[in-house]
């Protein structure tokens, strides 16, 4: 409901915006900061709305709502295995990290670092792993490279979540499961684990949203086909005389990250439901 | 066979380091089977260092521990005693049943049997019907009553506890001290308590060890006796008083400074 009211306020904003901005843009100081506002560059919202309605191209049969709902399912599957893949590189290094000392001082840094190295650079590079890598006859095809930098996106809030969680199981508690001479495996799925959830849900949600980044970017820089992210560069190059239809892509690559975070907050309420509630005593 | 024989054991944490710590020195003790044994000194007296050094979570410097006439490390493997801590420490995301069911799934006890032990343990706490409850829809007070069953659960024959009432409200505690007292009573089980309330100790203990800090050592053992059956009108009675007065003047004999810090008089 809320997020209606919110969205209705951004139509709102971006239309009140198109009848105060001036048409051809404007500069301060020499720099040109303030954005045209013309048709052209801002289309009209209910503009971007009817195209909805209307083929990808002239001629097409279906409307581009339904091939932009099948790039974005493309998408969403790579996203999806980016983001499976993400989750167990990132716990298992938590893992890791969590059991020797010296796996944590020697892994955190270069884990950060990684972070720094941006996507678009990295990308050609694994893209290229196509063709080259067989995996017992498996031949890596191009879509696994693009699973691969969603992951490689997805791990990191999840490696440092878990660290985290793992690591803030009580003392007290601890001490309990030496008492009962419990080993260290037991140990950590009887109580590490569970003590880590409330910190890798919300680690989760964090790489939800970056798998769909990843798979996005990662499309877009090796130019593969079939995804949203492709359709985002293609009706982008189209905008000149069909200003709408790059929104059509927008709003499917918006769907397809809200439908990985709904999956993460199922995820949410099936793991919180019997947690203590913030308001309770 | 004694219950717990502590025998020359000192502790130094962080040897031949510059921040090293003489917490024990040369400590003696040997608990027999079913007594009540309070430990008590300021802060710093290397009580909860000495209960540790039973359960075997820290090991001596200095000296052996025997838990149920083996050495401690081998009893901790048996399970042989049962532990409950100030902070209740019950696990959010178990049920109370599944909570003090927990040592008896490390043990590798079926279903069946795990549920009906929960359940004993339930109604000797006086908490049967809370079973399916969340650990969190308990009063502080429950939450400690869910702890020292689990703590049960697997009948060990020691029972250590370290300030386990601590956080508790007076009303709650002196009604936990009463329970605590009959459940010892119906099972026989032999308590390690550590304290640093006088009252508490002289109410519930056989015999009150007084310990001394900077090293932690004993001082005094004080036998305390209020007869087999303590109830509410014990804590009136004039012998009660007697044994608060004999704790207080041993506490009184030790390091003046050290007193005022961390012995209150509740």
């Amino acid at each position: 409901m809320l997020f209606c009211i919110a969205l209705f306020l951004v139509a709102c904003a971006w239309e009140l915006y198109k009848v105060v901005g001036p048409d051809d843009g404007g500069s301060v100081f020499g720099i040109t900061m303030i954005p045209k506002a013309s048709n052209r560059a801002m289309p009209h919202t209910w503009d971007m709305v009817q195209r909805l309605g209307q083929p990808e191209n002239r001629g097409g049969d279906d409307p581009i709502w339904v091939t932009v709902a099948g790039y974005s399912w493309y998408t969403f599957r790579l996203a999806l295995v980016g983001l499976v893949l993400g989750v167990a590189v990132g716990v298992g290094l938590a893992v890791l990290m969590a059991r020797f000392r010296f796996a944590e001082r020697g892994l955190l840094p270069w884990i950060i670092m990684s972070q720094t190295v941006p996507l678009i650079a990295l990308a050609p590079q694994v893209v290229s792993w196509s063709g080259r890598i067989d995996i017992f006859g498996w031949e890596w095809p191009r879509w696994a490279s693009v699973c691969v930098l969603a992951a490689f996106l997805a791990f990191f809030p999840v490696a440092v979540g878990t660290l985290r969680g793992l690591k803030s199981a009580p003392a007290a508690s601890l001490e309990l499961m030496d008492s009962y001479a419990a080993s260290w495996n037991r140990t950590l799925f009887k109580l590490r684990f569970p003590a880590a959830v409330p910190h890798i849900v919300p680690a989760l949600k964090l790489a939800a949203t970056l798998s769909v980044v990843g798979v996005v970017v990662a499309e877009i820089s090796t130019g593969i086909r079939g995804g949203i992210g492709r359709a985002v560069l293609s009706y982008q190059q189209a905008s000149t005389g069909d200003p709408t239809k790059v929104y059509a892509a927008v709003l499917g690559a918006a769907a397809l990250g809200l439908m990985l975070f709904g999956l993460v907050v199922l995820i949410d309420v099936l793991l919180m439901r019997n947690r203590p509630q913030e308001n309770a005593a | 066979m004694s219950a717990v024989i502590v025998n020359q054991v000192s502790k130094v944490f962080n040897v031949d380091k510059p921040n090293h710590v003489d917490a024990l020195a040369e400590i003696e003790l040997v608990i027999e089977p079913g007594e009540f044994v309070s430990l008590i000194g300021p802060s710093g007296c290397g009580k909860s260092t000495l209960l540790r050094l039973i359960a075997n979570l820290i090991e001596p410097t200095v000296g052996n521990v025997l838990v149920n006439g083996k050495p401690a490390a081998q009893a901790r493997l048996d399970q042989d005693y049962g532990m409950a801590f100030q902070q209740a420490g019950l696990f959010d995301w178990r049920s109370v049943e599944k909570n003090i069911e927990l040592p008896l799934e490390l043990k590798g006890w079926d279903k069946a049997r795990r549920r009906a032990r929960a359940q004993e343990m339930l109604e000797l706490v006086k908490l049967p019907e809370f079973a399916r409850h969340m650990p969190w829809q308990l009063s502080g007070g429950m939450q400690q009553r869910v702890a020292i069953a689990r703590a049960l659960a697997a009948h060990p024959p020691l029972l250590l506890m370290d300030e386990p009432f601590g956080a508790l409200d007076e009303m709650t505690r002196e009604h936990m001290q009463a329970e605590l007292l009959q459940i010892c009573a119906a099972t026989g089980t032999t308590v390690v308590f550590v304290t640093h309330s006088i009252p508490e100790a002289a109410y519930l203990s056989d015999r009150v060890v007084v310990m001394s800090p900077r090293p932690g050592r004993i001082t005094e053992i004080i036998d305390v006796d209020l007869g087999a059956k303590r109830n509410e009108d014990t804590r009136e009675a004039d012998v009660f008083y007697d044994s608060i007065t004999s704790i207080r003047e041993a506490l009184r004999g030790i390091e003046h400074a050290a007193v005022r810090g961390g012995v209150d008089d509740r």
